[in-house]
């Protein structure tokens, strides 16, 4: 136990910051040049570069055309009905005369957000989770069952209950897509953080005396990040996919708020006269996903080579 | 083997336990009161006193749940509140439908996605590879709900090849199944056809480079040989872990796949009882799923020790 005795305590205490401080100072400069070599492979990585440019665009795309057009997402127009996308209506417009590039853009403002809120919730509880039932033996059976339970259900069929359950709104979405999601990152975590523990550098905090906090916080967690970055981006495609299904349901934001689900939803009908209000959401979902399978792909093979089987 | 099989279904036990406990659990996290959200906002107290008791949920929460376990036991998964049936009833009715779709889909992508991965091996970083690991990106993006919508513009709508949807049954006219269940199958299978395509490339790709395939080439074998037998034989076994996944993803997409063709299959029964709060079919639904893809998963496993004889001997 750190500082248990009054005459080894001050010991015990100098020992760990020592130890804290020379980890900080070898590893800090060689991490610092290790992480721009990391930067300069990922550079390299002809689907990553593909993937971050596509997600900027995505993103900027989200960010931007809300402001610059004026079309609002929700008014309806009957004049400008069923509008082939040209040159008054960039991607046309819907049964109800509203901007499809407006909804769009709407709709991915919402699919990001929610993209990103599931990604923060995995992060935190993902990471959490992991590293306790990879350190403390004790919990790692209880917790390890229950994880291997919720991922025994079909991921997108207990988001779909668990929405169902809760009812429409965007925040049950979030609530039950981290419900499906946190137990595979903190499997992922927890398989990294077995490992870690046994490493040398961690015995010798250990023996340093350092606690337990200190010791996941910042001998552990750092060296399991990669495999957890590359988990998450592929999680953001998932997340991402997983509400596009619940709202095309009928799960999730409820219309008139534009989602990429339930515009197709509401499309559907209009197939034949006017497919295009299907196919641009289903088009910028498609792209979005790819967008981020190819990002994780780069980082899957630049941040965790063991799990590049072959390039 | 036969302890092999024992092991594994005991193996399994926790897990359906568990699978049952957090199914239980999901009907009591309906926010507000059940039977105000079911009746609706005229009902008199007693019609809704009357739909807490039909639920059971006038019981306390342990009588509740051993109810909940002997009923399981007995086979019965509740009643549905619209369809006036046994929820395993509605649900075997509509099961073969779901699985001739579901079967003709796994079809489909065993055979695209181990063609197309072992292709791109023998061929990498050739065109023939950049095109199938292409179309492999493409079908891991592509939501099938959409490819779906997509393909019934083109194929119905434009064409008039296909039909936009229903479903005819197999024993009755099987090429009238067959029109209808193409496109609900091809947009089902792609994602998983990506999935498989990329994990058998990246496995052949390190198989091929074996000393023993080395050999086999160097004593003469027909590349046919080679492939086949040297080197798919080694290949299969990582393959056959994903065919698990590949299974649970086919079932959950069957969901969103079966609303797009209107095929009255378990997917949307499962769909219409969301729109219906039918709360007792969606749990049932959910568990009988679930509880399908698990024994799956066991016979994966079991096939898995079955194809290398490591796992066999080490488990014991």
């Amino acid at each position: 136990m750190p500082g248990s005795t009054p005459a080894s305590g001050t010991t015990v205490a100098e020992s760990v910051a020592t130890l804290d401080r020379v980890a900080a100072a070898t590893g800090f400069a060689r991490r610092n040049s290790a992480r721009w070599d990391t930067v300069r492979r990922l550079w390299r990585h002809r689907s990553f570069k593909l993937g971050l440019a596509l997600f900027a665009i995505l993103v900027l795309s989200a960010a931007f055309v809300p402001m610059i057009s004026d079309a609002d997402p929700t008014k309806l127009s009957m004049r400008t009905r069923f509008v082939p996308p040209g040159a008054e209506f960039l991607f046309g417009t819907d049964n109800f005369g509203r901007s499809a590039l407006a909804r769009v853009a709407y709709g991915a403002r919402l699919s990001l957000m929610i993209g990103t809120s599931v990604v923060v919730l995995n992060a935190i509880f993902g990471a959490l989770l992991g590293a306790l039932s990879g350190y403390f033996p004790r919990l790692d059976n209880p917790l390890m069952r229950m994880n291997d339970a919720l991922m025994a259900f079909p991921p997108v069929l207990l988001a779909i209950a668990v929405a169902a359950v809760l009812g429409r709104s965007t925040i049950n979405v979030i609530v039950a897509l981290a419900i499906v999601y946190v137990p595979r990152t903190a499997r992922i975590v927890r398989a990294s953080v077995l490992v870690i523990r046994q490493m040398e550098f961690v015995q010798a905090a250990v023996a340093a005396g350092a606690g337990h906090w200190r010791i996941l916080r910042r001998h552990i967690l750092p060296n399991a990040m990669a495999p957890l970055i590359v988990q998450l981006s592929f999680l953001f495609a998932y997340a991402v996919l997983t509400e596009a299904t619940l709202s095309f349901l009928g799960l999730g934001a409820e219309p008139p708020t534009p989602t990429w689900g339930n515009i197709m939803a509401e499309g559907r009908q209009y197939m034949r006269e006017a497919p295009w209000i299907i196919a641009i959401p289903g088009g910028a979902l498609a792209l979005t996903v790819m967008a981020l399978n190819l990002l994780g792909d780069g980082l899957r093979d630049v941040l965790d080579p063991r799990l590049k089987i072959q390039q | 083997m036969g302890r092999v099989i024992l092991r594994r279904i005991a193996g399994a036990i926790p897990v359906v336990l568990l699978v049952t406990l957090i199914t239980f659990g999901l009907m009591r996290l309906i926010p507000g009161d059940v039977s105000a959200a079911l009746a609706g906002v005229s009902a008199t107290p007693a019609e809704r006193e009357q739909i807490r008791h039909n639920l059971g949920l006038d019981q306390p929460v342990q009588v509740q749940l051993v109810r909940w376990y002997s009923d399981l036991l007995h086979g019965d998964l509740g009643r549905s509140l619209f369809l006036g049936q046994p929820v395993t009833k509605a649900t075997f009715e509509r099961l073969p439908v779901t699985l001739s779709i579901s079967i003709y889909s796994l079809i489909l992508t065993l055979v695209l996605g181990l063609a197309s991965g072992i292709l791109a091996a023998m061929r990498q970083n050739t065109w023939v590879d950049q095109a199938a690991m292409i179309f492999a990106m493409l079908g891991i993006s592509m939501p099938n709900f959409w490819i779906g919508l997509m393909m019934i513009v083109l194929f119905s709508v434009h064409l008039g090849w296909l039909p936009t949807g229903g479903y005819i049954p197999i024993e009755q006219d099987f090429l009238g199944w067959l029109r209808a269940a193409t496109m609900p199958a091809v947009s089902l299978a792609l994602l998983q056809v990506g999935l498989l395509a990329r994990i058998t490339r990246s496995t052949m790709l390190e198989v091929l480079r074996q000393d023993y395939v080395r050999t086999a080439r160097a004593k003469g074998l027909p590349s046919y040989l080679v492939i086949g037998k040297h080197a798919l034989a080694n290949a299969m076994i990582p393959i056959v872990t994903v065919v698990g996944i590949i299974v649970s993803l086919l079932i959950s997409g069957s969901v969103v796949t079966e609303t797009v063709f209107s095929i009255p299959g378990v997917g949307q029964l499962l769909t219409s009882a969301i729109l219906n709060r039918d709360y007792p079919m969606i749990q049932g639904a959910l568990l009988f799923v679930t509880l399908l893809v698990v024994g799956i998963n066991i016979a994966m496993d079991i096939a898995y020790a079955w194809l290398d004889p490591r796992v066999r001997y080490d488990g014991g």
